[in-house]
């Protein structure tokens, strides 16, 4: 390797650095005046190249020029940010004061709903984007080419900062974000009319992301799958550089643009590994990022989420409970295959959402990655049964091993931070392991999965199947409920509903997080070993993010405050997803739809619903 | 007669399933000094939450300048007029102290001499000296000052002062005292808590004692001066 490889090299790092630094200020900067997290904030990027593919060509047809070039970068720009005003003032400005939970799921409606928006207005086909004129030549350096863009995307980066530094720093505005950043409340108290503030800020760091997004377009097509990847990105940075610090984020783009141009060279399949293990260093050193704060994360207004309450079954819950049972096992005595199949699913994942919402509910640790220990789980089993040629038995018994052994190990990093860092650290490990089984095409089948997973011969008939998904799942959830009424449990809500006091009476809050982790990630995985064998194939999607999302759907539709919330709400969800899906090419519009108007109108959910008819009775 | 700035009737308040405030009542007259008397926990900075919105009343109502402001929000009570320097000062530690005051910046309302960054560092000089300063590079008694500043820049017609003097050197007290006689003469009305007498003493012309969420006394400092059954009852500690 001589030296001017190394140095076009880092130059390419730097060129993305600083593409990915435009992209996550923009992030740092709502989330440090809003305190929200903004999952839709991938979607503005999405937004800000599809409006450059289209916007940009039309203007070159009037004059090759790089100003029309960059006028309509700065249009596209331009138009995401107004799109971020209307977010604000539709949705946002109705989450201020909901639990973060909430206002990260209703950011997420918003990526399932622009989703769907962009594939009805641009089709599914990738759009290619012009090349900027003046910039298409390749420069000579040290005797290697480097695209001229490059070179140009290099020097983006700094001037943003540049001029976001100016911004903060010389206006009033600027001044305004700052102290909103520290004191939001204490901003109000002065006089400043916080909804204007907000509003700015929206349009500022819609208008970032859609700029990262329109300066892309030379160098990759408009694609719908541009959101997530991106925002998984972002996130990693704003981490790693501290929630809420531009110059963190800045230095957070370099590190990581340099780790990835030079980590491509020695590990050339698992980049994203080291990215992994930088932020997994730099959250055990320093939890708040490189330059981040302790407050920007703590100090929320909103009471913690979750269960509230633990009454034991009454005479009528233990009725409908025995009707539950009943109706389950007799599912393939009257249902047809088709029915049998559905239920056998909902039991499945009633196992998953439990326990899922045992850490969220009764632990408040907010998992936005729990698809991963499920997928993990169906990984182990299926490739065990298709590669290591076991029969399903043992298969059963490794899947929740591996799902409680990646929990253990991803759960040692994840009890050491609270609230958002948490929930964005659960998001980013669940992202490592997807993009682990997408990409290991050798042992995971990559994108197309692992079929030929099919339980024993004694089990293959969809009925006895459907009694063993039966058996393990009741058994899981029953165990995983009597843990939520044992002493663990109520130590997980001590700490969940304050962690300084449970601490100070001399409870191990990380030990007992880590634990309950644990535990959760090994249900999930034995719920995931049971649905490859169910379908009979694994693939990615079972540990993607839309996956870990599903979960938390049906725990806001069962509702968080109760114990048994999470198995009402998996069933209501997969036996409506499974009906509507087939009937609708928007079932993600749909999705994204229902999710907001859950966590706005009906925050409680089902068992919310039941509870309020029971106290009125 | 007086008129009256602020009237507070029959304010309870509290923090989720606790109640701190049982129907608090209490007027400031315009240009006066009113000191809110009461031991910790007496509920002295939940009345200033609640006057100021920042704890939105469940009961009772609050009249500013003529206009009932229950249940406003802080910054439409701000930009009426009421100032608020909170207890904990919360400056804004990442702003220089410059930047603190352009926070505050408010228009002056009705005419009437506007406090400028140059007349408020003449009153606290050394604000003037460090203006350049990260906030969180300050002394408490500085972090004070410039709460102070930093409110009075909004121009407020009365302002709502949470224990200027806690915590503080005595040498700094003295400063804080001068401080809001300076704003009584500029014709403000102020409202402050306070646990110490001799610094009530000193500003205050009337005196309320808050004892459990009620108003216990009323009357002019003299009276809570004469009154040794008020005093030891609830301010002594």
């Amino acid at each position: 390797m001589d030296f001017g490889f190394l140095v076009v090299q880092s130059l390419s790092g730097l060129a993305s650095a600083s593409s990915l630094f435009v992209i996550a200020s923009g992030l740092t900067l709502v989330f440090g005046v809003t305190r929200i997290v903004n999952f839709a904030h991938g979607s503005f990027y999405m937004l800000g190249a599809y409006m450059a593919v289209t916007v940009v060509p039309w203007l070159l047809d009037f004059d090759r020029s790089p100003l029309l070039f960059f006028c309509g970068v700065l249009i596209s720009a331009a138009v995401v940010g107004v799109l971020g005003v209307v977010m604000e003032v539709l949705l946002l400005r109705r989450l201020y004061k909901v639990p973060e939970l909430f206002q990260l799921l209703a950011t997420f409606g918003v990526v399932l709903m622009v989703q769907d928006a962009v594939l009805w207005l641009w089709g599914p086909v990738e759009i290619p984007g012009p090349r900027a004129p003046g910039l298409r030549h390749g420069v000579e350096i040290l005797g290697q080419r480097f695209p001229a863009y490059e070179l140009f995307l290099i020097c983006v980066g700094p001037a943003v900062l540049g001029l976001l530094w100016l911004l903060m720093h010389r206006t009033r505005f600027g001044i305004l974000i700052r102290a909103a950043t520290r004191d939001r409340e204490m901003v109000g108290a002065l006089g400043v009319n916080q909804a204007m503030l907000f509003t700015g800020t929206l349009f500022l760091g819609a208008f970032l992301a859609g700029l990262g997004g329109a300066l892309q377009i030379p160098r990759v097509s408009a694609n719908s799958q541009m959101d997530l990847s991106i925002i998984t990105e972002a996130f990693v940075v704003t981490v790693i550089g501290g929630m809420g610090s531009v110059p963190g984020a800045f230095l957070a783009a370099v590190i990581i643009g340099q780790l990835n141009s030079f980590g491509v060279l020695i590990f050339p399949k698992i980049t994203l590994v080291l990215v992994f293990l930088l932020m997994a260093v730099v959250l055990v050193v320093k939890p708040w990022g490189l330059l981040g704060r302790p407050e920007a994360a703590a100090g929320r207004a909103a009471l913690p989420e979750g269960i509230l309450a633990t009454p034991r079954f009454g005479p009528w819950e233990k009725v409908i409970l025995a009707v539950v049972l009943v109706a389950t096992l007799a599912v393939p005595v009257f249902g047809d295959a088709y029915t049998v199949k559905v239920a056998t699913e909902v039991l499945i994942f009633a196992l998953a959402a439990f326990s899922l919402n045992f850490l969220v509910g009764n632990g408040g640790i907010v998992s936005f990655g729990h698809a991963a220990y499920f997928g993990l789980g169906a990984y182990a089993a299926g490739l065990l049964v298709t590669k290591g040629g076991l029969p399903m038995e043992p298969a059963l018994i490794a899947a929740p091993i591996a799902g409680a052994a990646f929990a253990a190990l991803f759960g040692f990093f994840v009890v050491r931070l609270s609230g958002i860092y948490l929930a964005m650290l659960t998001l980013a490990f669940a992202q490592i392991a997807y993009a682990v089984c997408f990409q290991w095409v050798e042992v995971t089948g990559g994108d197309n999965g692992v079929v030929g997973v099919w339980p024993s011969a004694w089990a293959r008939s969809r009925d006895v199947f459907h009694y063993l998904v039966a058996a393990c799942c009741i058994l899981g959830i029953a165990a995983l409920r009597h843990v939520i009424y044992a002493p663990f449990g109520a130590t997980l809500r001590a700490a969940r509903d304050s962690e300084q006091r449970a601490d100070a009476i001399g409870i191990d809050v990380r030990m007992h997080r880590w634990l309950a982790f644990t535990l959760a990630g090994g249900a999930a995985g034995l719920a995931g070993g049971l649905y490859a064998f169910s379908k009979g194939s694994i693939d990615p999607t079972l540990l993607s993010i839309p996956m870990s999302i599903d979960f938390l759907a049906m725990l806001l539709l069962g509702g968080m405050q109760t114990v048994m919330g999470a198995v009402a709400g998996a069933a209501a969800f997969h036996t409506i997803k499974d009906f509507f899906m087939p009937l609708t090419d928007h079932w993600r519009f749909f999705l994204g739809a229902s999710i907001i108007a859950l966590v706005l109108i009906f925050p409680r959910g089902l068992s919310g619903a039941y509870g309020a008819l029971r106290r009125r009775a | 007669m007086a008129e009256t700035v602020l009237e507070v009737s029959g304010v309870t308040a509290g923090y989720g399933p606790a109640e701190v405030l049982f129907g608090v009542d209490l007027t400031l007259e315009r240009g006066e000094v009113a000191a809110l008397m009461g031991r910790n926990g007496a509920g002295k900075s939940t009345t200033m939450k609640a006057i100021m919105g920042l704890l939105p009343p469940r009961a009772g109502q609050v009249r500013f300048a003529g206009q009932d402001i229950t249940g406003w929000a802080p910054y439409r009570i701000a930009r009426a007029g009421l100032g608020y320097v909170p207890e904990d000062r919360r400056i804004f530690t990442d702003l220089t102290v410059a930047e603190n005051l352009e926070v505050g910046r408010r228009a002056a309302q009705g005419g009437r001499a506007a406090w400028t960054v140059e007349r408020l560092y003449e009153i606290f000089p050394n604000l003037a000296e460090m203006r350049g300063r990260r906030a969180a590079a300050m002394s408490g008694g500085e972090q004070q000052m410039l709460t102070i500043a930093r409110t009075l820049m909004g121009n407020p017609e009365a302002v709502l002062l949470d224990e200027p003097s806690e915590g503080l050197a005595p040498v700094i007290v003295e400063l804080m005292a001068e401080a809001v006689l300076r704003m009584k003469a500029e014709g403000l009305s102020v409202l402050l808590s306070e646990q110490s007498l001799d610094f009530a003493a000193a500003v205050a012309d009337r005196a309320y004692v808050i004892e459990k969420g009620g108003i216990r006394f009323a009357g002019t400092m003299a009276a809570l001066e004469a009154d040794d059954h008020i005093r030891t009852t609830y301010l002594t500690v």
